[in-house]
Formats: structure tokens, sequence, C-alpha cells
């Protein structure tokens, strides 16, 4: 039951990189990701900034070195979900039970509207090999498939909260002696679905995101992947470098208030919180680094930090949203921010909250702003929070 | 201004979906939200894309939400002083 | 279990109507419990189906037993939130809908279950191509048995169109001793046979 779980690879895709190395330069020259719309085509086009990954469908399926395109959603999982395998390196691989758990919540999405756009325009076109691949759980068969791995496959969709979940249901089946080895995390590609939905929302900011700030305006959509691969005790002794960190707590909690919003005093993510630091053992002091849910919406932004103050106060460990470089990566952003949790340890790094100006006048501290080296960092929690009132919080803890 | 009352008293509970609930029900200078009919943020976007579609009336700050949607009368002002701008 | 316009708790049925849509089916079954939750009628169907289900799975169940965080939800289905995608996209045409939108993912439903009888434990759901026992059964044991929870609502939730099919379990972990109702247990074969 408390035996640990050990990280053993990591691989992430995002507006600012298309493997781990990219993230840790784009991080050190403090470059965030988003941009004008240039792949996603929108009416929203030069209105709405969007963290784009920077390959197109052909470049990532010639990437991949797969003969047409699939969705977009499944060669994003690939690609940083063969990252996390790959950079594990286990030993032994095909005689351990492997499982792949993976979280989005667009599904082949994009594929769909390309298929309506020509059908719309003329019923007896369209491909209808662009909509075999629509729902959730068929991009995580495509790209289970590409990684080879037949063992245990699951799609969970839980909003943004997706893939945190995904890596604690890993954890668990390798405690519960079920698997060896499990790739976990999310995935999730822009579409105009979410796009125009979000914009309905009034909750997208018309420049870059300013999460913590006062003046904060919304969100900036982004798209990528990101996976952490977990090992049991025994496999993490064959690897010939050791892990740099364990997955030591996790809690799962539902804010039961409001489909969309965050109860004020932020209930959902302060139960959170204090059930990932309970089954942890640890204390709150003794946190290094908060990788904030940090949407950049009014209401996130008031709530996670009024349950940070409940949890913490009057001890501030170091805090950053990574969401102000990558953009909300909706289903993927769990995954992503769990792979720069392990990077704040393996770097000893923390990273800046860009564009924050003005702190809360609400709140008694101010995340970090400037990008930290050389830091202590031996406890990481990881915040992610989901409409539905899904709320998710890992922690990391240096070996 | 009467008329305009009546009217978005229908047009709102269609909007909103509020079956149980009758024209006669909502007070012209009753809040609407939480104490009043109960309404969430959800349901002010859903207004902003009702002033949007039948009265071409496009409110795009947000925060001007709470002023504009305090109750039907307040609606029916906004609606008015707008139409008069523009006409 | 909610389905062919019947929904059935233990066995028996407790409600049955004629009502030719879904709409209409899931309308006549709220006002047939005289509830008064008007936000009941802005759900999309796969809420209303799970709104209701756990209605009437949770008569006679004392939640105050039990403190807010020890009570979770775990649903799966094929098609995710399919049926209110579609209806949302339709709207996308005229004016996008925000009412619509907020429905687009299949979580959803457990955010209304757990808004309405407080329950603030752990939650998640699955996207399986079938009905997996075998993953609920798994997953929610090990939610009760390291005290994570101590009571939880599973199953499966699916609705497309006017198919849908809603099959709820309540499972606690401790068996009250005294209470008339009639337990089964927690098994693989057992949530399949209620489920056919």
């Amino acid at each position: 039951m408390s035996a640990p779980v050990f990280i053993a690879g990591i691989g992430a895709v995002s507006a600012i990189g298309n493997n781990v190395a990219e993230h840790v330069a784009a991080f050190e020259r403090s470059e965030a990701g988003m941009g004008a719309m240039s792949l996603l085509n929108s009416v929203h086009s030069g209105q709405l900034p969007v963290a784009e990954v920077k390959l197109s469908n052909p470049q990532l399926a010639q990437q991949l070195g797969l003969k047409a395109a699939v969705s977009r959603t499944a060669m994003l999982s690939m690609l940083a979900a063969k990252e996390a395998l790959d950079s594990a390196a286990i030993p032994g691989l095909n005689k351990l039970r492997t499982g792949f758990i993976s979280a989005n919540t667009v599904g082949g999405m994009d594929r769909t509207e390309l298929f309506f756009e020509s059908f719309l325009a003329d019923p007896s076109r369209g491909r209808l090999k662009d909509v075999i691949h629509h729902e959730c759980g068929a991009v995580t068969e495509l790209a289970a498939d590409f990684l080879g791995v037949k063992d245990y496959i699951s799609t969970i969709s839980t909003a943004c909260s997706s893939s945190a979940n995904s890596i604690f249901f890993g954890a668990r089946l390798i405690r519960n002696n079920i698997l060896d080895v499990v790739i976990a995390g999310g995935t999730d590609a822009l579409t105009k679905f979410t796009l125009n939905g979000f914009n309905t929302l009034m909750i997208l900011d018309q420049e870059f995101c300013k999460p913590f700030d006062e003046n904060r305006r919304g969100l900036n959509l982004g798209e990528g992947a990101g996976y952490v691969v977990l090992v049991s005790e025994l496999v993490a002794t064959m690897l010939e470098s050791a892990p740099v960190c364990t997955l030591s707590g996790y809690c799962n909690a539902n804010d039961a208030y409001h489909q969309t919003a965050s109860s004020p005093d932020g209930t959902g993510s302060f139960l959170a919180m204090e059930g990932a630091l309970q089954r942890a053992n640890l204390t709150p002091a003794d946190i290094s680094y908060i990788n904030l849910h940090g949407t950049g919406t009014q209401n996130n932004d008031i709530a996670e930090g009024t349950a940070i103050k409940r949890l913490f106060d009057p001890l501030y460990p170091h805090m950053s949203s990574t969401k102000s470089f990558t953009g909300h990566t909706l289903g993927a952003s769990g995954g992503l921010e769990a792979v720069f949790s392990v990077l704040a340890i393996r770097e000893r790094t923390i990273f800046p909250n860009l564009r924050l100006q003005t702190p809360m006048q609400d709140l008694p501290f101010v995340p970090e702003t400037m990008l930290i080296k050389n830091a202590s960092v031996n406890h990481v929690l990881s915040n992610s929070f989901g409409f539905g009132g899904n709320c998710s919080s890992l922690i990391f803890s240096k070996t | 201004m009467e008329k305009l009352i009546q009217d978005l008293k229908v047009q709102i509970i269609a909007q909103l979906n509020l079956q149980d609930v009758k024209p006669e029900d909502i007070g012209d200078d009753q809040p609407l939200f939480v104490e009043g009919l109960g309404l969430d943020s959800i349901d002010a976007l859903e207004l902003i894309v009702l002033l949007q579609q039948q009265y071409k009336i496009k409110l795009s700050n947000a925060e001007d939400g709470p002023k504009v949607f305090r109750s039907v009368r307040t609606i029916a002002e906004y609606i008015t002083a707008h139409q008069a701008q523009t006409a | 279990m909610i389905q062919q316009q019947k929904i059935v708790k233990g066995g028996s049925v407790v409600y049955e109507s004629a009502e030719p849509t879904l709409l209409a089916f899931l309308a006549a079954a709220y006002q047939q419990l005289g509830e008064k939750y008007p936000k009941f009628y802005k759900m999309d169907n796969l809420s209303k189906l799970g709104w209701l289900g756990t209605e009437y799975l949770l008569k006679g169940f004392n939640k105050t037993k039990y403190q807010a965080e020890d009570m979770g939800v775990v649903l799966s289905n094929a098609n995710s939130s399919l049926d209110a995608d579609l209806k949302y996209l339709e709207s996308v045409k005229e004016m996008a809908s925000p009412a619509l939108f907020v429905y687009t993912l299949p979580n959803i439903v457990i955010g209304e279950i757990s808004i309405r009888h407080n329950f603030k434990g752990e939650n998640a759901f699955f996207i399986t191509e079938k009905f997996d026992a075998g993953l609920l059964q798994q997953y929610v044991s090990n939610l009760l048995n390291d005290d994570i929870l101590q009571a939880c609502i599973c199953g499966w939730i699916e609705v497309f169109k006017e198919d849908y099919k809603a099959v709820l379990f309540l499972v606690e972990k401790q068996k009250i001793i005294g209470e008339s109702q009639s337990f089964t247990l927690f098994t693989i074969d057992n949530l399949n046979n209620i489920y056919l």
C-alpha cells in the first residue's frame, strides 16, 4: 500500500516545445508559446491568441513515421508518450505488465470538423474515415497501438483535471500490483469546437493571459500532450539511471458547487490539496513549489488562491502558473504540468509566472515572476481543476 | 417600455428553460440573480446571447452584466437606451 | 436502472411512462418526483438521466452518516458527451450557446449529482467501448478498501439521441445491520447480471 511509485520517464509537446529539452530551453528564455492562429482555421483568427504546437499535421505524421495523418489529438499523444517511454529506457519492457492511461476531452473532434466542412457543402462528399476516431477512447487506442501497449488501456475524461486523474489512476494500478509500468497523462488538440465554446463563456483573454494578476481577463487556449512513465519499486531498481522523484501523494475531490464555476472559497481545491498532503504524509511547510492550476480567469485564480491561503498561511512556497507559457491545454494540462513538476525537481528550477504585474489584492502571496535557478526543490504540488467540479492535486517528491 | 418588459419576460423564460416559471411570476424589479430568480453565471451569458439575437445589441464587456441584468426593467432600459443610440 | 421508458430499482419498476420522446419521458419522470429543482430543465439529457437515476437510487439512503468527502461518483460510457456536443454544434450555426457548451463534457453529470447530493469525494469518468464491470469493480473497490471513500455511486450512463441507458449502483463499504434493504455483493458477475 505504501510502496512508492517512481517516475522513470517524461515526455511533452506544447506550444513551447516539441520535446522536453525544448521546454527547458523555453523556460530558461522565459518565452511564451502564444501567438496569432496559424494552423487552426477559425473566424476568431487575429482576435484571440492561442498556444499552438508548432508542427502541422503532415509534419507530425512525418515525424512519427505514419503513412497518413490521423487525429491531431492522437498524434500529439503519440509524440509525447513515445518520448516518455524512450526516456525511461526500461530494460526488458516487453516482459513487464505495461499500461497506457490517457486522458483527453476533444477526442478526434479536429477530424470530425474537417469531415463536416466537406460533408455540409456536399452530402455525398466528406471522408467517413475522418469520423471513425471521433470518440475519446479511439484516440487512446490509436496511441496505444503506436506504442505497442496491449496489457491495459484506459481513457479518462473529466475536463481539465483529466490527465492528473490518469496519473494517479496509473499509480494505483502499480500499487495494487496490477501493472509494473504505466504511461500516464493526457492530450488535447485545439479545435474550433473548444475555441468557440470557451469564447461563449467569455473567459478568453484577447491578449496573452495573466494568471494571478489583479487585472487578469481570462485564459488562452493551448494544445499539447504530456506523459510520465510510472514504475514500481522493483522496476525502478532495474533502471540504469535512478529516477529523480516519486509520485508521493494525490487526491481528487468534487467542489459540488456549479457546473463550470469554482466555489468562492475553493472547497474542492482545498480538499484535493489537503488530501494529497495527507497521503504523502507531508505538511504544507514541506512543499517547495506549487505548479498552480492558474488559468487566468477571474473565478479560478481567486478560488484557488483562497484555498491555498486557507491551507498554507502564513508560510507560502514558491508558486507559478506555467499556463502563462503553454496556454490552457485542457485535458493535457495535468500531464504537461506533471512533467514540469518533475523538471522543477530535476533542474532545481522554479519557473516564472509570466506577465504578472499587479498582484491580486485579496491574496497575501505573489507567485514568482522570475526564473529561479539552483533552488532547493524537494516536494512539488501540482493542481488541476476541471469543469464539473473535478479537482485534483498531485505531489512529486525528490528521491 | 411596458410591452418590451412583457416581451422580455417571455423571451427570458424561453432562453433559460425556466419551465416552471410564468411571465407574471417575474416582477419588473425583482432581482434576477441569486436571491431572486436564482440565475447563475451561465444564465448571464445566455442573456447576452438573447440581447444579441433578438435586439442586435452586443454586450462585449462581461463586467457590465450585473448592472444590466439586475432586473427585467434594467434590461429593458438598457435596450431602449441602446436602440436610441443606434437609431 | 433507466431504459425503455422505465425506471427500475432493486428489480422492481418504480416509474413507467408512455411518453414518446426521451425529453418528454425525462420531464414526466421529474415531475412525478414532486421535487422543486428548476435547474433540471437546463441540463442536457445525460445530466437529466444521471440526476433522475440518483434521485431514485438514493431514496432511503441516509447520507448524513457520512462526511461529504467520503462519498464519490465513478461513471462510464462509450460516447462521452456526443449527444450534447451535436446539440451545441447545431447552435453554433446561429449563435453558439454557452448553456449548451457547458454540457459538452461527460463529467458534468457527475458535477450535477455532486451538487445535488453534496458528494465531495473522488469522482471520475471513464470512456469504455462497452460496459466494463471489471474496471468499475476494481476502481471502486480500491476507493473503498483504501478508505478514500465510504460510499460511491458507480455505473454506466449513456445517451445518444433517443437511445439511452443508465445503470447506477450505490456501493457502501459497511453493511448496515438493521436496515431493511437487501444487499447484493459488489462483484463483477453481479454487476454484469444487473446490467443485462
